[in-house]
């Protein structure tokens, strides 16, 4: 007697636990998919950048300038009304997430990143002619410390390290003898160590045998403000920085 | 009926029907209650986390270390003088853990570097949620009464401005919604005061009314209500989307209501140049930096110019060139606090700079505006409206008094119960989204709502959101010793003949002196230590520029001989540095080796030719001032004590401290102190 009561309330709840993960399966599936209402008249065969890649924002917030794609026919002419999904990982959100193009072939979206800061590789999908077409987009996310490096970089470094030059601002890159090196300029400063970073930033050029040209800042800068400025040029160095020692991977 | 109560008698009889079983069920049933409580401890949320942890680390090759700092059981940091109780720390296990910062799952991912411990601050002081809470659900989501979601990231600075009332250089999104709270004048509504008992004031200029009818028509008004960003795409008054009839009975009441100004109807005496010269008035406009104030939309539709005074755009479709001819005769006649310097332009000027900026106007501008006489009616309903819309919480307008307490205080919005808030269908159910919502679209909240509609950026209104998320009642109950007090500008006023020149030439618009001022020209506070009496009697009469880089710069005021040398004997007397030694240099200053010595410390050593240039054909350095001059400018005393720290003389200044020695400084102050520029204009002294 006992035993058929409590087979049958496993049954019984085996079939409810059944019966709720399949309700949730089909919730998942009901979610509303990021193209819902477009409809593409067109498709092409290429997707190019247009503007808006590698920008440099701040985690949970939109970056300042939106990401343009453009669909191209394989003749390279812009193909108007074509569909463009736009996919990040998570914590990354697009408005609007998928796009038909403008007469432009262009297909604009505005960019959100993560709360965790870093690089973030998005891509841009085309169903395509043939078949899909995507592009990958690398956009960079600054933390707390990093942020604070680059608004100390803007004051103090990017007028000479910044060959960028507008007629707000102004560069001096040009006006020196000695280039100095820009920010993202991975090929040059991954190879030099933290150590050797803050040393050439406490104690200028000629510490490490470089240019006077590059002053002293150890007491203009707090400790914290050099290593900020250290954690921004790592952050937006191109190709990526990886930090030095064992890397601690699951096996 | 019978069946079950036939089976149930029959289980009863299974279970307890001998005394020996009966006993080994009750223990059982006891074992299975008693094992409730550990069983749901072991199935609870954090538990799994750090199992899930202790995986994690497992295959790690510093799992040695992590695991022995790892303490099994609720994690609890308490602050009981900030009032943290926060139970994060058990689940995010990896927060002060250094090695994991290659670690992206959550919740075990490394704090990123942020000013403050956590051991000392806790975590929700900065994220909000509910720091007692062990589950996601009740620690990120819940919405109960007096409970408040966590923080979007986007917002996070809110955090940072409940301690720090005063400008952080890592906040620039906290800074930037402090700034928008008193540019575009919210605190004239809504007061909002700082947990130390100060007011947040305003420093926008919302001009007076008084005599609005002197400067433009009742058909610019009409057009300027109804869409005020039509006229100037900068202009920070918003949009009150007025009903033709409404707007047309405001500015039937502002006209009617406006006192005439002695001299602003008088027709200008003298002719524009710009008839026998079309250059005079553009070059005018340029030379007097008009646009280090005012911008203008430039033909790609992008504003060009500062924004310390309005856009000038369309000011011909606004302002009677009578108004304009007087204003710039001198603006304190129509407006007293005015931040507009009186330039002193000669009749001629004047008239020139009046054509050119009446030739400024956009023909599609306020077409088709034919407004009929007002009826006594319309005006006394105009100024209903007025009260009602309590314009003169930030105009002066005749008849009207200034609303007190008009719309709610703001000064613990960040706090404000979400179950006092009605939210629209379909809105996220938490704060930053009401405030962000409300101050987009104030009347998509209903009808009702007087708030008008401002013009914002996406941008500006996350920055307006954080600000505002920062005005919670923590932020009032924190320890003193914590709070980090706003710095408001002092109430300095300089004295005399010279003060009042000081005031006319709106000095302070741009320049600081002891805490009070603006901040896009130098400080002026230890000036008179700086420069010599020569250098200033000809830049105040006509100034040059010394920083090349520089767009805004120094217009040039046609100040007559006599109130020149009262400005420069009063700078150079009061705006002085104890901390100069004014005759340190009487003596060695023209040594020969000493001038050659500090020219080889410029050049090789300290490499100054990087930032400033002394020989205009080969030093190139575009960032600090040109030097070409300096020894007719500045005093060696200055040169000396700046080389030596120039923060200590400016806080904030970029030019790195390069900690001389006293000999190293004292020759450079040397060869500085031989620049005397072309023509020796020094060598008179």
């Amino acid at each position: 007697m006992m035993r058929r009561s409590t087979a049958s309330m496993t049954i019984g709840i085996s079939a409810a636990i059944t019966l709720l993960s399949f309700a949730t399966l089909a919730g998942c599936k009901h979610s509303k998919p990021a193209n819902a209402g477009l409809k593409a008249t067109a498709q092409g065969t290429a997707l190019v950048e247009s503007s808006g890649d590698h920008q440099v924002g701040v985690t949970g917030t939109a970056l300042k300038d939106p990401l343009v794609v453009q669909v191209n026919d394989d003749q390279g002419t812009a193909v108007p009304g074509a569909l463009v999904e736009f996919h990040g990982s998570a914590g990354v959100s697009f408005d609007p997430a998928a796009a038909i193009t403008d007469s432009g072939g262009q297909a604009t979206t505005s960019v959100t990143l993560g709360a965790i800061a870093g690089r973030y590789e998005l891509s841009a999908a085309t169903p395509g002619k043939v078949k899909p077409v995507s592009l990958e987009i690398v956009e960079t996310a600054l933390g707390y410390q990093e942020r604070v490096g680059s608004i100390l970089a803007d004051k103090y470094c990017s007028r000479c390290h910044d060959p960028e030059s507008s007629p707000q601002r102004v560069s001096n890159y040009d006006n020196l003898e000695v280039k100095p090196h820009s920010f993202t300029d991975g090929s040059t400063l991954n190879k030099m160590s933290d150590a050797d970073l803050t040393s050439i930033i406490l104690h200028g050029g000629p510490a490490l045998n470089r240019s006077a040209l590059m002053p002293p800042y150890g007491i203009t800068l707090m400790a914290s403000d050099v290593k900020a400025l250290i954690a921004y040029t790592r952050a937006v160095s191109d190709p990526p920085y990886q930090p030095p020692g064992t890397v601690y991977e699951r096996k | 009926m019978q069946p079950i109560r036939k089976y149930l008698s029959s289980v009863w009889q299974a279970l307890f029907g001998d005394p020996v079983r009966a006993f080994g069920v009750v223990s059982l049933i006891l074992l299975l209650a008693l094992a409730i409580a550990p069983a749901k401890e072991h199935f609870s949320q954090w538990h799994s986390y750090q199992r899930k942890y202790l995986a994690l680390i497992h295959d790690r090759g510093d799992a040695l270390s992590l695991r022995r700092r790892f303490v099994p059981g609720i994690h609890q940091i308490w602050l009981p003088e900030l009032g943290v109780v926060d139970r994060c720390t058990t689940c995010h296990l990896g927060l002060n853990e250094a090695s994991l910062a290659d670690v992206s799952q959550q919740p075990f991912r490394k704090h990123p570097v942020v000013p403050h411990s956590l051991d000392g601050f806790g975590c929700v002081i900065c994220h909000g949620g509910q720091g007692q809470a062990t589950t996601i659900a009740e620690a990120y989501h819940s919405e109960r009464a007096g409970e408040e979601p966590i923080l979007p990231t986007r917002y996070i600075e809110s955090g940072c401005g409940q301690c720090h009332q005063n400008a952080l250089p890592g906040t620039p999104q906290l800074n930037l919604g402090r700034t928008i709270l008193t540019r575009y004048g919210c605190v004239h509504c809504h007061a909002i005061t700082r947990p130390d008992g100060s007011k947040v004031e305003a420093t926008d200029h919302p001009p007076s009314l008084a005599h609005i009818a002197d400067k433009t028509t009742r058909e610019w008004i009409f057009s300027w209500l109804k869409d005020p960003q039509a006229y100037a795409a900068s202009t920070t008054m918003p949009n009150y989307k007025l009903s033709d009839g409404d707007a047309s009975d405001i500015s039937a009441y502002l006209v009617s209501s406006s006192k005439p100004q002695a001299g602003d109807s008088a027709a200008p005496s003298a002719k524009p140049a710009a008839a026998a010269d079309p250059a005079a008035g553009p070059s005018l406009y340029g030379e007097s930096f008009c646009a280090s104030c005012h911008a203008v939309q430039n033909a790609a539709g992008n504003l060009v110019g500062g924004d310390l005074g309005p856009e000038l755009t369309r000011i011909g479709n606004k302002a009677k060139p009578e108004w304009l001819a007087a204003w710039l005769e001198n603006p304190r006649v129509y407006d007293s606090t005015t931040p507009m310097p009186n330039y002193r332009f000669t009749p001629q000027q004047n008239a020139t700079l009046v054509a050119f900026l009446q030739a400024k106007s956009d023909s599609d501008f306020g077409t088709g505006v034919h407004l009929d006489a007002a009826s006594p009616q319309q005006i006394a309903h105009g100024r209903k409206l007025i009260v009602e819309l309590g314009c003169a919480a930030c105009h002066e307008i005749n008849g009207v008094q200034g609303p007190e307490n008009f719309a709610p205080d703001l000064s613990t919005i960040g706090s404000k119960p979400l179950a006092q808030i009605v939210f629209l269908p379909g809105m996220e159910h938490s704060l930053p989204s009401y405030i962000a919502a409300k101050i987009r679209q104030p009347r998509a909240f209903g009808s009702s709502v007087k708030m008008p509609q401002f013009t914002l950026t996406a941008a500006q209104t996350d920055a307006l959101t954080t600000a505002l998320l920062a005005l919670t009642a923590r932020s009032r109950a924190i320890p003193d010793n914590l709070r980090v007090a706003a710095v408001p500008d002092t109430k300095y006023q300089p004295a005399g003949h010279a003060g009042k020149l000081i005031a006319e030439l709106a000095c302070f618009s741009c320049h600081r002196f002891n805490g009070r001022g603006g901040d896009m020209a130098p400080d002026l506070t230890w000036e008179g230590s700086a420069v010599q009496r020569q250098w200033l009697m000809d830049f105040l009469h006509n100034p040059n520029t010394l920083r090349p880089s520089l767009i805004r710069r120094m217009p040039r005021f046609n100040l007559s001989d006599s109130d020149n040398k009262e400005l420069t004997d009063y700078l150079l007397t009061v705006y002085q540095s104890p901390a100069i030694d004014a005759d340190l240099f009487s003596a060695i200053t023209n040594s020969a080796d000493a001038v050659e010595h500090g020219r080889q410390l410029f050049y090789s050593k300290y490499a100054c030719q990087a930032c400033h240039i002394v020989d205009t054909k080969a030093d190139k350095g575009y960032i600090g001032p040109t030097l070409t001059q300096v020894g007719s400018r500045l005093t060696p005393g200055w040169v000396y004590a700046w080389l030596k720290n120039p923060q200590a003389l400016r806080p904030g200044t970029t030019e790195p401290n390069q900690n001389l020695s006293d000999d190293d400084a004292r020759a450079l102050t040397a060869f500085l102190m031989s620049q005397k520029g072309p023509g020796g204009r020094g060598a008179k002294q």
